[in-house]
């Protein structure tokens, strides 16, 4: 019997991108009362996406605030309660709604540590569904990784699974700066499985570390949010091709894993980065301008024989693409078009 | 004779040493306070107001008297400095809401009106507001001559100084006022029956945001003091340029209001008094206007001059300078003598004096020091310089 049970694993369980934010926000609600919510219809209507289900109705009006349709009104009011000490989260029903709100996340709250000489610290999550979502036309699709990832003074962080998006926003809301946290609606009905540490109440995913989901030896692939899982994909379909890609889900925005990416393009040579953002000053473009940097110092290129085929992902269509052999390549994947739009993925950026 | 005993101990206990000829001025017999009648306010959704007479003591009076020269000695030596080039970049005074003195009376009228345990928060002519809620002059002008010695390290300058309970300074116009409420959101949430003052300016009271924020402290009773102090120009632009309607006091709507005569400090504290008690018993926010008026142009590099005439300026500076206004009730009343103020006044000119020779003598930050305070409570990292080879250490 005890070699039996022995051999049996204990299953994992699968939880829900929703859930798991669902989980780490009521457990960090739980564990420090001045932590609190607020944003449209997370209270009684349990969150438009139903992120806060329930939780309105365990911990009440005081901490679980519905606010009226006013951005920019909120999420001041939101710094505002950070400054005198309080833990907000404030939620964007999505991140295009932001931008209304975007003054006071730059610079009531990004900037306030600094110009205070260090005395007044913000410790707010702002929270949300960013990029792009099924058909929902331009202006609800826009990805602001770029955007926040440019400002000092923020954290932005970018979670693809259900272990990311638990163990990100509790260091979110546990972190004393203001944290970007940037969901995506199509992930929340995703489930994944939930490894025995992720269930513990202390799980936690330091920010500012990227996670290498796949090992690999000839290409190097790095991206964020729900592109992670094509990646996956396509690395999937390359490995029967004998390309083994190595895929790095950054997991933080800011402040970039600048080390894990440059330590698996050293080792690999080639890199591609694919994210739901648009190209030109985008995340993927940051990173190829600092292994650009960083290359002539580190990097000795090796001449090699293999031709690699590289997958080019868009919305609608797959290409192929051959690059030359005994390069050292970067290509930044971004999306080129708007979701929703059925023409053709034409470069109009 | 006891009585001058108890005048003579009451002076000897208070300031610091003084010679025998000053004791033998300063025992004479003082009144301890005097009743004074102050405007009427206009109300709006209110059914009374604050009182229409008030009682200053003459320890309250020299006191504010005190402060109040203080900030307009500041500023004019702020004002001095800027034009020396020593100090550089923004510099929104309010002496006279930068010239005039008329926020003067604003900021140490409400700092008399609530307690140091209260609140407050600010637009960017915060210099008075940052003495008033604590700091010293000496840092507020070391940090406006963006030195190490400043109240933010020399990092903020003019528009971002914090004290406790002081929350700037704050560059972008209205931004400021959905902070305050957040604030106030905090004094209900705490329960500790605090109150927040947030003030913005008749330029500002156009701003959407402010209504975004009246309408949810309103909602959800906020102890928020909503504060506009109305100096009628908007940079260079009039209010009747501006607003469609100018009675700041009821642009709240729903929220009840009063307009304050700015100028006269005893005014303002009774009307922050009567603003504060209104929050405190949880009936909500409530809005204040204070009509005072700008005698410098709206900074530094405006001289004020192209948008309204002289004479306006020399009437009203003439007229309703809030110090002279202080100053002539406490001598008529016998609650202070002409040369006990002037002995005050030579006072704070050597403050002043001290602090803008520490302001202009303390060194800069070092330049080690730039990417320092990025972050709260992390371990130290590098950040990029201004090449990829350049780095700068980053501690919190």
């Amino acid at each position: 019997m005890a070699a039996v049970s022995g051999l049996v694993r204990r299953p994992l369980r699968e939880v829900t991108v929703r859930d798991a934010i669902n989980q780490g926000m009521d457990e960090e609600l739980e564990r420090d009362e001045k932590v609190f919510l607020l944003g449209e219809e997370v209270a009684q209507y349990d969150g438009a996406y139903k992120v806060s289900r329930g939780l309105w109705k365990k911990y009440g009006d005081k901490r679980i605030i519905d606010t009226p349709i006013s951005e920019m009104g909120f999420a001041g009011i939101a710094v505002g309660a950070a400054m005198a000490g309080l833990r907000p989260i404030c939620e964007f029903m999505t991140f295009n709604f932001s931008m209304q709100a975007i003054d006071q996340v730059i610079n009531s709250a990004a900037k306030t540590y600094y110009m205070s000489g260090g005395l007044q610290p913000v410790p707010i999550v702002f929270r949300g569904p960013n990029g792009a979502s099924a058909g929902v036309a331009a202006q609800h699709s826009q990805c602001f990784a770029a955007w926040y990832g440019h400002c000092p003074g923020l954290k932005v962080v970018s979670p693809w699974n259900s272990e990311d998006a638990k163990g990100l926003i509790k260091s979110a809301i546990r972190d004393n700066n203001p944290v970007v946290v940037l969901e995506n609606e199509l992930m929340y009905g995703v489930p994944f499985e939930f490894p025995p540490e992720a269930q513990s109440k202390d799980f936690l995913i330091p920010i500012g570390k990227a996670k290498i989901e796949r090992q690999g030896t000839h290409i190097t692939v790095v991206s964020h949010s729900r592109p992670v899982g094509h990646c996956l994909e396509a690395a999937a379909v390359l490995s029967k091709e004998g390309v083994e890609c190595e895929v790095i889900n950054m997991r933080t925005i800011r402040p970039m894993d600048m080390e894990t990416i440059e330590a698996s393009v050293v080792k690999t040579n080639h890199l591609v980065t694919v994210e739901g953002g648009w190209p030109q000053f985008g995340v993927g473009a940051e990173i190829c301008a600092r292994i650009m940097e960083g290359i002539s110092k580190k990097l000795v290129l090796e001449y090699s024989q293999a031709v690699v085929n590289i997958m080019y992902l868009n919305t609608y269509r797959i290409k192929r693409l051959k690059a030359r052999s005994g390069q050292t390549t970067t290509l930044n994947l971004s999306c080129v078009q708007f979701p929703g739009c059925s023409c053709c993925s034409c470069h109009w950026c | 004779m006891r009585k001058m005993l108890a005048a003579v101990s009451r002076v000897l206990s208070g300031a610091s040493q003084k010679p025998a000829s000053r004791v033998l001025v300063a025992s004479r017999n003082f009144a301890n306070d005097a009743t004074f009648e102050i405007k009427k306010c206009d109300l709006h959704r209110l059914e009374e107001g604050p009182p229409v007479t008030t009682v200053l003591t003459r320890e309250d009076g020299l006191k504010y008297y005190r402060m109040m020269q203080t900030v307009r000695r500041m500023e004019l030596k702020a004002d001095q400095l800027y034009k020396q080039k020593i100090i550089r970049g923004f510099c929104h005074l309010c002496d006279g809401q930068f010239l005039l003195p008329l926020t003067e009376a604003c900021c140490v009228g409400l700092e008399a009106g609530i307690n140091p345990t209260d609140h407050l928060i600010t637009a960017y002519r915060a210099h008075g507001f940052t003495f008033t809620r604590g700091l010293s002059v000496r840092e507020i002008l070391a940090e406006l001559t963006g030195r190490k010695g400043g109240c933010a390290k020399g990092k903020g300058g003019s528009m971002h100084m914090y004290a406790k309970n002081f929350y700037g300074g704050n560059g972008i116009v209205g931004a400021q006022v959905p902070l305050g409420a957040g604030i106030a959101l905090a004094c209900k949430y705490n329960g500790k029956d605090e109150v927040c003052l947030t003030l913005y300016g008749d330029g500002a009271a156009n701003q959407g945001q402010i209504f975004e924020a009246y309408n949810m402290a309103a909602l959800w009773k906020l102890p928020c003091i909503f504060i506009c102090e109305n100096n009628r120009y908007g940079m260079g632009t009039s209010v009747e340029r501006a607003a469609a309607s100018t009675d700041y006091y009821k642009r709240g709507d729903f929220i009840p209001g009063l307009r304050v005569d700015g100028m006269d400090i005893l005014c303002v504290r009774e009307a922050t008094r009567f603003a504060a008690a209104y929050c405190r018993s949880g009936k909500g926010p409530i809005l204040m206007e204070l009509q005072t008026y700008r005698y410098h142009g709206h900074s530094m590099s405006d001289p004020g001059v192209s948008y309204r005439t002289r004479e306006e300026i020399q009437e009203v500076r003439s007229k309703s300078d809030p110090i002279m206004l202080l100053k002539d009730r406490m001598v008529n009343s016998n609650l202070a003598s002409v040369e006990e103020l002037k002995e005050i006044d030579v006072e704070v000119r050597k403050e002043i004096e001290d602090a803008a020779q520490f302001a202009t003598a303390d060194p800069e930050p070092p330049l080690e020091e730039l990417g320092y305070h990025i972050y709260s409570s992390d371990p130290p990292f590098e950040v990029r310089g201004a090449n990829q080879w350049i780095k700068f250490k980053s501690v919190s």
